[in-house]
């Protein structure tokens, strides 16, 4: 093994050379619809066992599923914010197979034609470098419902509040090549889906959960055999899962193994994943079209309806975000990660400088809510105030350093950071005469230092700035403190 | 149509029977494959006609799906959801034990 090697994200050292990681993610998201997508019992979350359960979703006898024209909306409005192809004729399949908390024995799924076909999107690393991943599909289903291993030794409880609320499948081309784009993916797709209001993204709900299909090859060669990790709920555990998987696969080839095509889980007490289903039955749904749903069909003037209710998307509101403000592409990907970011940054930024405002927002303000477990819309510092605490430092009234004191302060008491600024008598002190004073001072309790420093000791400088600072209690303009000690030196 | 050749065997019916989990007598898989075979050769029978230029169908009634508003219409109905279950306790269904 060669250590000396630089690896990218994604590659895998082995004993034979470098592997890289080939993957692709379904992603399942819960559509934020009150009722289910064929029946019209409540798809909300935490209700008593079975009380969300109409006929229908029990799988009577004789009952008929009717389509929830919410939901198509929101597949097809989110497959215009992936960029994506919209199908005006779509089918829903049968895809077979048993489990108790599944009582149709089949989930009603869209196989051949999706209602939402090829699309991409652009996804942010934290390098800063963008990558453009593909869309194969994404099409509605039917969630199953919840079983409960450990209410009794020999029994499991079944729960059918979730059976047939809807999901969209967004399913991705083998595009991503390590676990950081994988989590940047999730990231980006979670995002979009916020912005558009076709679900509420919270993972640990379950509203959205990943499949994550891996395998690794040599780089240059064909596809290796996959493995899919099952119902990931976490960015973390989806990076977790990835790499310990690509590992796993490494190993067995490397030992001349073969891997099997099979569905495996993530424990997250190991960081490991094990097998899930015998390969034998793995995917052998038997799909065919659901006799009990006509073709969902919808005119190109339908679709044009719902493309002029598209936000802003994250992409095109950062590229605004750069030329308004003159901020980073990268602090502007921070930003449009969530609405309410843009929101809050755009009401502190306006007429301040954006720079450092997004620098304050991103550093300091992200930094201490996240200290705290506060979300942005709670936060004990309005966008307002942050905006007037920039005018502060940008007119020269404190320093950068005493606004930190500042902010602190505000994030405690929650006044506006001029008057904190006035109770304090934290002002800078620009007038050169003041600071003469302090420079005289320090240089007549130095006159050792001085004269080394005319020697030649030119590293001093910093000594008499750092100093008369100190003296000023950090309330001295340094730019100022700078040009005058220089003058006087 | 029996001059087709025969697409199921044993090992085919023994694999549809556990995917539908179904239990067969040993007595009758032969008697079920010959079925089988019977029907899927009756079926081939449509082969014949060209389709080439023909759009697979989903449905022959021409009617579109009705769709229906986003409304809480449905549920709170455990005891119906409930009532043919073998097994309840506190509003669930009780099954054996069934973890992979």
């Amino acid at each position: 093994m060669n250590e000396s090697i630089n690896l990218k994200p994604g590659q895998i050292n082995g004993e034979t050379g470098i592997w890289e990681m080939v993957i692709g993610l379904e992603i399942h998201a819960q559509i934020s619809s009150k009722s289910k997508l064929f029946s019209g019992a409540a798809a909300s979350f935490g209700a008593e066992a079975n009380s969300n359960v109409s006929l229908v979703d029990a799988a009577m006898p004789g009952m008929l599923p009717v389509i929830n024209e919410f939901c198509v909306e929101q597949a097809v409005k989110t497959g215009l914010a992936l960029n994506a192809k919209i199908n005006n004729v779509s089918i829903f399949d049968r895809k077979n197979y048993f489990y108790a908390d599944l009582p149709q024995g089949y989930q009603i799924s869209q196989f051949t034609k999706p209602i939402v076909g090829e699309g991409e999107i652009i996804i942010d690393l934290d390098d800063g470098l963008q990558t453009i991943i593909g869309i194969e599909r994404l099409h509605l289903e039917q969630d199953a419902g919840k079983s409960l291993h450990d209410q009794h030794p020999s029994k499991s409880y079944i729960d059918l509040n979730r059976t047939g609320v809807a999901l969209m499948e967004i399913v991705s081309k083998p595009d991503i090549r390590s676990p950081q784009e994988a989590g940047a993916y999730v990231k980006k797709i979670r995002s979009i889906l916020r912005y558009v209001g076709a679900c509420d993204g919270n993972m640990e709900e379950g509203s959205l959960r990943a499949d994550c299909n891996v395998s690794v090859r040599k780089s240059g060669e064909e596809f290796g055999t996959r493995c899919e990790i099952k119902n990931l709920n976490s960015v973390r555990f989806i990076i977790q899962a990835i790499q310990s998987e690509a590992e796993r696969q490494v190993e067995i080839l490397e030992e001349g193994g073969n891997i099997n095509q099979e569905t495996r889980l993530f424990d997250t007490s190991t960081g490991e994943t094990r097998s899930m289903r015998s390969k034998e039955d793995a995917h052998d749904y038997r799909y065919f079209p659901d006799p009990d749903l006509l073709p969902l069909e919808f005119s190109d003037s339908w679709v044009q309806k719902i493309r002029e209710t598209l936000p802003e998307l994250p992409d095109l509101l950062k590229k605004r975000l750069v030329n308004d403000f003159g901020i980073t592409p990268y602090d502007a990907s921070i930003l449009v990660e969530e609405k309410d970011y843009v929101d809050f940054y755009q009401k502190a930024a306006n007429g301040k400088d954006g720079k450092l405002t997004a620098n304050w927002m991103i550093t300091e303000l992200f930094g201490a809510l996240k200290k705290e477990n506060i979300s942005l819309s709670n936060s004990p510092i309005s966008p307002e105030k942050l905006g007037q605490l920039i005018a502060l430092i940008s007119d020269g009234t404190i320093s950068g350093k005493i606004a930190k004191d500042v902010f602190a302060e505000m994030m405690k008491s929650k006044k506006s950071p001029s008057n904190i600024v006035k109770e304090k008598g934290l002002e800078q002190v620009s007038d050169d005469t003041e600071i003469l004073k302090l420079i005289d001072k320090v240089i007549s309790e130095n006159e050792d230092k001085v004269k080394d420093y005319l020697g030649g000791k030119d590293k001093l400088f910093g000594f008499f700035v750092g100093q008369v600072m100190k003296l000023s209690q950090g309330k001295a303009n340094p730019g100022i403190v700078n040009k005058l000690l220089k003058e006087k030196l | 149509m029996s001059n087709k050749e025969s697409i199921v065997d044993i090992p085919t019916v023994n694999k549809i029977a556990r995917l539908s989990r179904l239990n067969i007598p040993e007595a009758s898989k032969q008697n079920l494959t010959n079925d089988l075979n019977n029907i899927l050769g009756f079926v081939a029978q449509l082969d014949e006609v060209n389709t080439s230029d023909v759009e697979p169908l989903a449905s022959v009634t021409g009617h579109k799906l009705p769709l229906r508003s986003d409304k809480v219409t449905d549920g709170n109905i455990e005891d119906l959801v409930l009532k043919n279950a073998p097994e309840s306790s506190s509003g669930f269904f009780v099954v054996p034990k069934v973890i992979e």
